[in-house]
């Protein structure tokens, strides 16, 4: 075992020193990584940040519910009790108040006054504790059933929106991720193939004095690697600095629909992650490489 | 410990390099195989080292057929054999100290140990002070002196150097026909191929001459 890791310390090092030698192209191989896994890493930050931009709008999910023209106040009063029975943000609209509001718009007076009678109903705008697509129509339907109530208007079509919308957009991410992971594989492979092509002196001398086909592929399989981890480092460095500068516009365009929001970078569980992935890519370039370049 | 049977390589062309070649050796021997260039020495010496397989025959290296070897089972063949070849193979971006040690690093052997051993050896070539330098600022003898550290740095029981001497001054020459001798009288059974006999024959016990791939004697 202490002889399996110190074998596995000596390649590391070996493969860290190779890339050391070559700084210029080591830098250019993990930038190419790094934009190739940005862009999945980017997608999922910025759907990151909508679902929590959507959770603080979640205030929005409204029912409107409508009174019958002949509804009494005691009908009122009634419906009143029973919706905050179920549900605490109940407001209560009147219809007088209603006339007034819609008569203050430009042109609305001439139209109203043409009118015999105030044509709008009392209504309540209840604000339900749940966002949940069925929690708000079974809400809906409760509400249809009280007495003297004429219409119910469940206002949720956008969290339905905003939940395909989300939908698609990870599903979209996973086939970008899936598509720039084969080709992050695709550039170590090439790397790989490069690296063995100039060591295959190496390779023969260390197979003519008895060195085993693991032996010989463990520091190819360390460059590869340590490129996917620098790769991902490359690429949280590029998130971190976008998340910085769009942290201000998002804050304020955000404050234009009065919501207090500030832009999230990755968390850290996210971070180990992109860098596990990209240096299990890494890995997984280097044996295609491997078993396609180097026979045993 | 070193046996030949009936062993014969013949290339496609239908060329043969070595043909019905049988002998014995046994350990603590040194063999000198010589014969003119093109005569089959290097290929009897890869076909014992398995760089090359014979196209007929056996060859036992303490009992064990090594031309049947399984693959996985080659590597640590190799590790019993000090290899010196006529081209040295030296790894040009390593220095003096990391090619000696690298064949017990192949081994398995702590960095320590390593480092232990790589000094001994090169100390026993007389090249110790030169341990830090690139191979490419040494002289081809020195090269030479090199290549035999590395082949005797594991303590192998078998030693195959192919044309050691070949491209050097007389002096230099000399000096690795010496050394090789000393390995040979610390107990290990060496193989040589060399055009230049009179420089081995004081020092070895059995002399094999091929001649178009044929044994003579």
């Amino acid at each position: 075992m202490k002889s399996w890791l110190a074998q596995h310390g000596q390649a590391a090092a070996r493969a860290l020193g190779r890339l050391a030698r070559a700084p210029f192209g080591t830098l250019l191989a993990s930038i190419v990584v790094g934009v190739a896994a940005v862009l999945p890493a980017g997608g999922w930050l910025l759907l990151d940040n909508i679902e929590r931009l959507a959770d603080k709008a979640a205030v929005l999910p409204q029912i409107s519910v409508f009174m019958a023209a002949d509804a009494s106040a005691d009908d009122v009063a009634g419906v009143q009790k029973a919706l905050r029975a179920k549900v605490s943000g109940v407001q209560y609209v009147p219809r007088k108040s209603t006339l007034q509001r819609i008569r203050a718009l430009e042109g609305m007076g001439e139209v109203l006054d043409a009118l015999p009678d105030n044509p709008f109903p009392d209504a309540f705008i209840v604000t339900p504790e749940s966002d949940d697509a069925q929690a708000l129509e079974a809400l809906k339907a409760a509400f249809s059933q009280l007495p003297k109530v004429e219409h119910v208007q469940l206002d949720s079509a956008w969290v339905r929106r905003l939940n395909a919308f989300v939908t698609l957009a990870q599903t979209a991410l996973w086939l970008l991720a899936g598509l720039l992971g084969v080709a992050l594989v695709a550039v170590t492979f090439n790397t790989i193939r490069l690296q063995i092509l100039t060591q295959q002196e190496e390779v023969r001398v260390s197979r003519l004095l008895g060195a085993t086909t693991t032996f010989i592929r463990r520091p190819f399989y360390w460059f590869g690697t340590l490129q996917g981890l620098g790769g991902g480092l490359v690429a949280w460095a590029l998130l971190w600095l976008f998340a910085r500068a769009l942290a201000a516009p998002a804050q304020e365009l955000a404050g234009l629909y009065s919501l207090e929001f500030a832009l999230h970078t990755l968390p850290p569980q996210a971070v180990l992650c992109l860098l596990a992935s990209t240096a299990a890519l890494g890995w997984l370039g280097a044996a295609a490489s491997l078993w396609r370049n180097l026979a045993d | 410990m070193i046996s030949f049977e009936r062993v014969s390589k013949r290339y496609l062309s239908g060329r043969a390099a070595v043909e019905n070649i049988s002998f014995r050796a046994t350990a603590g021997d040194f063999v000198l195989l010589s014969g003119h260039s093109g005569a089959g020495k290097s290929t009897l010496l890869n076909l014992l080292a398995v760089i090359e397989h014979p196209t007929e025959g056996a060859i036992r290296v303490n009992g064990e057929d090594v031309t049947r070897l399984a693959r996985r089972a080659l590597p640590y063949y190799r590790r019993t054999l000090g290899l010196i070849l006529q081209d040295q193979k030296l790894l040009s971006d390593r220095s003096v100290f990391d090619n000696v040690q690298l064949p017990l690093a192949i081994a398995g052997h702590s960095r320590q140990d390593a480092a232990r051993r790589a000094q001994a050896a090169l100390e026993r070539v007389g090249l110790a002070a030169r341990a830090a330098d690139m191979p490419i600022t040494l002289s081809g003898g020195e090269q030479q002196r090199v290549a035999i550290a590395r082949a005797i740095v594991a303590k192998p029981l078998l030693l195959l150097a192919d044309e050691p001497t070949a491209s050097l001054d007389p002096a230099y020459a000399r000096d690795i026909a010496e050394l090789l001798a000393s390995f040979n009288r610390a107990g290990v059974t060496v193989l040589v191929t060399s055009h230049d006999t009179a420089l081995f024959e004081p020092h070895c016990t059995r002399r094999l001459v091929l001649d178009h791939g044929r044994l003579m004697q």
